[in-house]
C-alpha cells in the first residue's frame, strides 16, 4: 500500500514550485521537470496577479493613470513614475523645472536604495540567513519615513506630476536625508563583513548560474543581470535623461556572470546611489517645483513616443502611442523583470534546485512588475 | 555610427524608390496627419528617419511581414538586443501593428523599431523566436491581447491571460 515509489535511472517527475512558495515571492509558478535533485526542464506559468495596467492605461486619462504605475513594482514605486511623467512630458513638450527634476533623482535614488535592501535582506534568506533580513530593513525604515514625509505614502507613491512634483521637500527630509548617508555607508561595511564574506554565503553562489552576455542579448536582459554579466548597460549613463548626467557616479559591472556577481553588482550600487543622493542635496537648486505654463489638459501630438529609465530592477520602458486625445490609443509598459526571468527557464537547466532557487533570488523578482 | 549602418543594412530591403519619399526628415508625415480632414492613409513601408529627442529612437521601419526576419536578422547580426514586442490596433484601417522594440549595449545610443501591418481578419506573422529566444514570452503576451498569431511559434498559449482565455483585451473592439 505505502510502498515508496522507485524511479528508474533514467525517469524524470514533475516538480511543481508555486504559485504559493516562499521563495518566489509572489504568485510566481515554476513547473520543473526533475531527474532527482536536478532539473532537466522548466517551464515558468505567470500572470496570476495580471491586472492589465495597459488596458487601464487606454480607459483612463494622462493623469488619472499616475497612481497605477507605483502599483506595478512595489519596492521601486518612484523609477517606474518617472519613466512615465518623462515620456508624457517628452511629447507634450512640458518644461520641468530644474529643482523638480532634482528632487525626482534624489528620490528616485533614495527608493533604489531602499528596493536593493529589502532585496539584500530577502536573497540572505532565500539562502538560510534570518538577520540580514532584520538590519536591512532597519535601514530602509528611515528611507520609508523620509519618503512618507514628502510624498504621503510608504510604498505606493504617486509624487510625480506632469511638469514637476506634488509636494515640495522640507528641511526635514533633507536633514534626514544627510544624516541617513554616513549611517547607510556603515551599515555596508556591516553588511560586508556579515554576508559578503561569509564563507556559506560564498559557496552557495560563486560559479552558479552563469549567464552569458550573449544570452543576456537574446532574451533583453537588463539592469543587474546584465551587469553581473559583463555588460555595461545602464541607461542613467548610455541614454541619460532627467539630471543624471549632472552626477558623477559609476556603474559597477562584474565579469563572473554567476549569481555572486549579480548580488555585488546591487550592493555597490547602493554606494553610487548614495553618492547621486549626496551631490543631489549639494547641488540643489531653489526655486518653483512646478512650471508656470502648464497645459491645462495634457494632449500629447499624435505620434509614437518611447522612454526608457533605469530602475532598480533594470531597464524600464514605456511606448506612447497618442492619437491627439485626452486618453493614449496605447501605453504599453516594458518591464525589466519580464525579460531577465524569462531566461531562467533555459538558464536553470541542469542545475540542482536549490542552486536554482538562489539564482531565482539573485535575479530579483517583483511579481506585480511581471504580470501588469 | 552603428545607427549608420544600421540604416544602410535596412535600406536594403527597399529597393525600389517608393511613392512616398524614403528617409522623411522628422515632422512632415505627423503635421499632415493633424490638419488634414481626412483621415490620414496608413504609412507605406519604409525606412524613417525619428529625432530621438523628441521620440525616443532613432529609426522606425516599417517592413511587410515577408521582410520581418530578413529585417530581424539585420539587426541580430549588428548585437542588438530585443526590447520588447507589442501591437496596436488601427481599427478604422482595419489593421494591427506589430511593433518590435531594438536597442543596443553600447554608449553609441542607436534604438530601432521595427513595425509591420497585418489586416485584422487574418493576423499572422512569422515568429522571431528562432532568432531571438527571448520574443518567446512577448509574442504570447501580443497573441494573448490582440489575437495575433504568430506562426512558428513553439508554445503559443496564453501567459498572462487565463489558460481558457477565448478574448483579446486591447483590441479597440473588445468589450468586457
Amino acid at each position: 500500500m505505502n510502498s515508496p515509489i522507485v524511479l528508474q535511472p533514467d525517469e524524470t517527475f514533475i516538480l511543481n514550485v508555486g504559485p504559493q512558495h516562499p521563495a518566489t515571492h509572489g504568485v510566481l509558478r515554476v513547473k520543473m521537470e526533475m531527474s532527482g535533485e536536478y532539473i532537466v526542464n522548466a517551464e515558468t506559468v505567470i500572470g496570476y496577479i495580471h491586472r492589465m495596467h495597459e488596458k487601464m492605461g487606454e480607459v483612463k486619462t494622462y493623469p488619472q493613470f499616475l497612481m497605477n504605475l507605483s502599483r506595478m513594482d512595489y519596492l521601486g514605486a518612484l523609477g517606474y513614475s518617472h519613466c512615465h511623467v518623462l515620456v508624457v512630458e517628452k511629447a507634450s513638450g512640458i518644461e520641468v523645472p530644474e529643482r523638480a527634476e532634482y528632487i525626482r533623482a534624489i528620490t528616485v535614488e533614495l527608493n533604489r536604495i531602499a528596493s536593493h535592501l529589502f532585496w539584500f535582506g530577502a536573497f540572505v534568506m532565500d539562502l538560510g540567513g534570518f538577520s540580514p533580513l532584520m538590519y536591512a530593513l532597519q535601514d530602509r525604515e528611515h528611507i520609508l519615513d523620509m519618503l512618507e514625509g514628502v510624498t504621503g505614502s510608504r510604498l505606493t507613491y504617486c509624487y510625480y506630476r506632469f511638469g514637476g512634483l506634488y509636494n515640495d521637500i522640507d528641511d526635514d527630509f533633507i536633514s534626514a536625508a544627510r544624516r541617513f548617508i554616513p549611517r547607510m555607508r556603515k551599515s555596508l561595511v556591516k553588511y560586508r563583513k556579515l554576508v559578503t564574506g561569509n564563507v556559506i554565503f560564498r559557496k552557495r553562489l560563486e560559479g552558479i548560474a552563469p549567464i552569458t552576455s550573449e544570452m543576456c542579448r537574446k532574451y533583453g536582459a537588463t539592469g543587474a543581470v546584465a551587469r553581473g554579466s559583463g555588460i555595461n548597460f545602464d541607461v542613467r549613463k548610455n541614454e541619460p535623461y532627467s539630471v543624471y548626467p549632472e552626477f558623477d557616479f559609476d556603474i559597477p559591472v562584474y565579469h563572473e556572470c554567476d549569481s555572486l556577481a549579480r548580488y555585488m553588482v546591487r550592493m555597490d550600487e547602493i554606494e553610487q546611489s548614495l553618492r547621486i543622493v549626496e551631490q543631489g542635496l549639494d547641488k540643489l537648486p531653489g526655486g518653483p517645483i512646478m512650471p508656470d505654463k502648464k497645459p491645462k489638459m495634457i494632449k500629447p501630438p499624435v505620434g509614437d513616443f518611447y522612454q526608457a529609465v533605469e530602475t532598480a530592477r533594470g531597464s524600464f520602458g514605456v511606448r506612447l502611442v497618442s492619437d491627439g486625445s485626452k486618453n493614449p490609443y496605447r501605453l504599453k509598459l516594458r518591464s525589466p523583470t519580464y525579460s531577465n526571468m524569462h531566461l531562467f527557464d533555459e538558464a536553470c537547466r541542469g542545475m540542482m534546485i536549490m542552486d536554482a532557487l538562489a539564482f531565482m533570488g539573485s535575479l530579483d523578482l517583483v511579481i506585480p512588475e511581471i504580470d501588469r | 555610427m552603428i545607427c549608420e549602418k544600421t540604416k544602410l543594412a535596412l535600406q536594403s530591403l527597399f529597393p525600389e524608390p517608393k511613392p512616398e519619399p524614403v528617409n522623411i526628415v522628422e515632422g512632415a508625415s505627423e503635421v499632415s496627419e493633424k490638419k488634414g480632414k481626412a483621415p490620414a492613409p496608413p504609412r507605406q513601408d519604409g525606412l524613417l528617419e525619428r529625432d530621438y529627442a523628441i521620440h525616443g529612437y532613432h529609426l522606425d521601419a516599417q517592413v511587410s511581414p515577408d521582410q520581418l526576419l530578413k529585417a530581424v536578422s539585420i539587426l541580430d547580426a549588428a548585437q542588438f538586443f530585443i526590447e520588447s514586442i507589442t501591437g496596436v490596433d488601427w481599427i478604422n484601417d482595419n489593421q494591427l501593428e506589430v511593433v518590435y522594440d531594438f536597442s543596443r549595449y553600447d554608449f553609441d545610443v542607436c534604438r530601432v523599431v521595427i513595425r509591420t501591418r497585418i489586416d485584422r481578419s487574418n493576423p499572422v506573422v512569422p515568429t522571431i523566436t528562432n532568432i531571438y529566444d527571448g520574443a518567446n514570452w512577448h509574442e504570447r503576451e501580443t497573441h494573448d491581447f490582440f489575437g495575433i498569431k504568430f506562426d512558428g511559434h513553439p508554445h503559443l498559449i496564453p501567459l498572462l491571460l487565463p489558460e481558457d482565455a477565448d478574448f483579446h483585451p486591447l483590441l479597440k473592439d473588445f468589450k468586457a
